[in-house]
């Protein structure tokens, strides 16, 4: 591979700078389509790489590394973005090129960090992105300047303007013929406070040197702060935000489902109309219908609603809000024992615990992120909305209580406050109560200008996480959904019988095995039969039991579920099954990333243990206290 | 002998003005000053440095948001008390 000459391989190129330079947006542009999400090996850091073929005809692989500010690394994030370029992970040689990435508009740091970088010996090119923002506000920058004081190559840049990376490709393609294979692993060694010290002043003085910068703050960044992080309107604006947010999630999501739901519907007459409901081909005609169209149906109906809150996130994230949202919450998560950072992670949990998880990485502190890790489940995820939405929809009546505040939202609120309340208790019990004495990590975060999110950069971003709920849909989902459908369905009753034909089935034979434990906490042995694939993805639950009620109806429509429900729970049963959803033991996805990310059985255990006991717990008492105001 | 005594950072009130002095880290809450100190400088908050104080919360005025340069870095007041810091106010 050594011997093959710089200009007939493919190039391997990292993007490495600052959070927020526009490191991913640079991405975007350079490699489109081109790009897919993979693991680094032994890590569940998410590896993002991506082909491009520059205008001489060279092949790059390019690579998104995670912000960091200093090679020195402190969270697993940055780690990474070390190792990458320092060529430690394994099967990953050093990159032929690290393409250092600064916001022309706040380049100090990152040219700190592009001198501690040289020292890697790796080649360097600079490319200071943002570049029409610079422009616009007066910043004038000498680049042959800036380049011959470095030492490395600079190039202006604009991620996301039309033909705004031509001057780096170029660049790029100038580098080729000197660019040599790493060999080995770069030689580094952490520099002390002295070091880090001569490296800035180093750094502000070439910039002193090259730039101009005038002397004022970005006006739309100073106007909105004004406001975003006033001390109680900040806050005010955080909970509206908030409670927006969740509105959306249901109001605008409905004529989406809508449509999906009765696509399902329709796909179901259509395989009923098809397939004779007798004999052999019944048990076919069953195991499309019941099985696959409803169980399947009856989770991706929910893909709007997930879209929807994934797409509030990304679109605070690149605002450049969610820094301003840990700044507000810091004392206020710091009350609980947790780092102002572990906000972001928390309310990425919302969508889902698994990026959730993985979002913690960025905290540098081991027990405030494994704090954070083990209270992440607790925050109520996507997963949950199909369980509390089949619920509520069926036993909460549809009426407003103030103006346009209806009280199924009221209650759906309730239930996301209970498991926000719940994850800050339990934290607070591990940092405060468990973990007594260890060391204040300290809260430090920049706060980046706020940048109209862009169109493309959000859609790529969504399309990667609907892409992982479809592929859960069509894998996991769908395959719990079999197992059930199975055991619902055999042995098929007898000739001549007179029960509904669940009854005569493996799943009624698990089910009431597992009743006396449930019936203190007001749960049938249907609920019983859908709790156990609920553990694999919570959002199997509902498909679990539109299945055993579609099978034990018969004819009843699945998607009627809510209906079928109504009929047959006690409101008591009902809200119980709410209050075990806020705790439900998580599913398995989570469990494997919190075992990948704590690198130990015993959290996971813990975990799944501790969640349980809060499960049953929540769901006794809600259940008594139910049947004892009159609703069982 | 008479010093000054310079402020720090983190008594500082909003919309304070000043100037870096330099950085005094203790060992804070079992968190190693040392760490604190180069935390702090790869923010760059480097000696001679303007700062100002730009925002603050709602709780015990913390954290705060401070200016350097071209950044704008939210911080603890706690962390903040490393900083000393001259005003540059008239
Ligand atoms: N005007 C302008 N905006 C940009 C440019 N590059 C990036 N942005 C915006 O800057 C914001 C942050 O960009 P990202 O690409 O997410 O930054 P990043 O470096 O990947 O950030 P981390 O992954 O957090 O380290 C987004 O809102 C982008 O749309 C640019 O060249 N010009
Ligand atoms: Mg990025």
């Amino acid at each position: 591979m050594l011997d093959v000459p710089a200009g007939q391989r493919t190039l391997r190129v990292a993007l490495l700078g600052n959070p927020n330079c526009g490191k991913t947006a640079l991405f975007n542009a350079l490699t489109g389509s081109r790009q897919r999400a993979a693991n680094y090996p032994g890590v569940t850091v998410e590896r993002k790489e991506g082909v491009l073929s520059t205008p001489a005809g060279h092949r790059v692989s390019l690579l998104d590394l995670p912000g960091t500010y200093s090679l020195r690394a402190r969270s697993p994030d940055e780690v990474i973005a070390r190792d990458v370029v320092l060529g430690r992970i394994a099967g990953l040689p050093a990159p032929d090129l690290v393409v250092c990435v600064a916001d022309a508009t706040n380049m100090r740091l990152c040219l700190r960090l592009l001198l501690e970088a040289k020292r890697t010996g790796r080649p360097l090119l600079l490319a200071l992105n943002m570049i029409d923002l610079a422009r616009h506000r007066g910043i004038e920058i000498d680049l042959d300047r800036l380049s011959a004081e470095l030492g490395v190559p600079v190039v202006a840049s604009a991620a996301v303007r039309r033909g705004g990376t031509g001057e780096l490709l170029a660049a790029i393609d100038r580098m080729v013929p000197g660019l040599v294979a790493a060999t080995g692993e770069a030689a580094w060694s952490a520099p002390d406070a002295a070091a880090l010290r001569a490296t800035q002043r180093e750094a502000d003085r070439i910039i002193a040197a090259s730039v101009m910068v005038p002397d004022r703050r970005d006006p739309l960044t100073r106007r909105l702060d004004s406001v975003l992080l006033h001390p109680v309107a900040g806050l005010l604006v955080l909970t509206v935000l908030l409670f927006l947010m969740f509105q959306a999630v249901f109001a605008w999501a409905q004529p989406l489902m809508d449509l999906i739901d009765g696509g399902f519907q329709a796909l179901g007459a259509l395989v009923g109309d098809a397939i004779p409901a007798e004999g052999a081909l019944g048990l076919l005609r069953s195991f499309l219908q019941d099985g696959v169209i409803a169980g399947v149906g009856s989770v991706l109906v929910f893909l709007p609603q997930i879209a929807i809150l994934f797409l509030f996130i990304l679109l605070l994230e690149d605002l450049g809000y969610m820094a301003r949202a840990a700044f507000l919450m810091d004392r206020i998560m710091g009350g609980a024992g947790l780092h102002g950072r572990a906000f972001i992670p928390l309310l990425s949990s919302f969508a889902c615990a698994v990026p959730g998880i993985m979002a913690t990485r960025v905290i540098d502190s081991r027990r405030d992120r494994l704090a954070t890790i083990l209270v992440a489940p607790l925050m109520t995820c996507s997963a949950r909305i199909p369980v509390y939405t089949l619920i509520i929809g069926a036993f909460i009546p549809d009426r407003a209580v103030w103006g346009w505040v209806g009280l199924q939202g009221l209650v759906m609120f309730g239930l996301y406050a209970a498991g926000i309340l719940s994850a800050l208790g339990m934290s607070f019990v591990f940092k405060r109560l468990v973990w007594r004495g260890t060391p204040n990590e300290p809260f430090m975060l920049e706060l980046p200008d706020y940048k109209l999110p862009r169109v493309r950069d959000v859609g790529i971003a969504l399309w990667l996480r609907v892409k992982a709920f479809l592929r859960r849909a069509g894998t996991i989902i769908f395959a719990m959904m079999v197992v059930i459908w199975f055991l619902s369905s055999v042995p098929r009753p007898p000739e001549g019988a007179t029960e509904p034909a669940i009854e005569y089935s493996f799943a009624h034979a698990i089910g009431t095995a597992v009743e006396p434990v449930l019936r203190p906490i007001g749960f049938n042995w249907q609920i019983g039969v859908a709790l156990i694939p609920g553990m694999a993805a919570r959002e199997v639950a509902v498909a679990s039991l539109g299945t055993v009620y579609a099978i034990e109806g018969a004819e009843e429509d699945a998607t009627q579920l809510g209906q079928a429900l109504a009929g047959k729970w006690s409101l008591a049963t009902a809200l119980a099954f709410l209050a075990w959803y806020i705790f439900a033991p998580q599913c398995a996805a989570t469990l494997a990333v919190i075992r990948r990310e704590t690198g130990s059985r015993g959290w996971v255990l813990f975990t799944f243990g501790y969640m349980l006991a809060l499960a049953y717990l929540a769901a006794f008492i809600t259940f008594h206290t139910a049947v004892a105001l009159g609703a069982g | 002998m008479t010093t000054v005594h310079p402020g720090t950072l983190g008594n500082a009130a909003r919309g304070f003005r000043g100037r870096i002095l330099g950085l005094q880290p203790l060992t804070i809450g079992g968190f190693p000053a040392e760490e604190l100190e180069r935390r702090l400088l790869e923010l760059g908050f480097v000696e001679g440095e303007p700062v100002e104080i730009l925002h603050q919360g709602l709780f015990g005025r913390d954290p705060i948001a401070v200016r350097v340069r071209t950044a704008t870095i939210a911080l603890r007041r706690q962390e903040a008390a490393a900083i000393l810091v001259e005003s540059t106010d008239a």
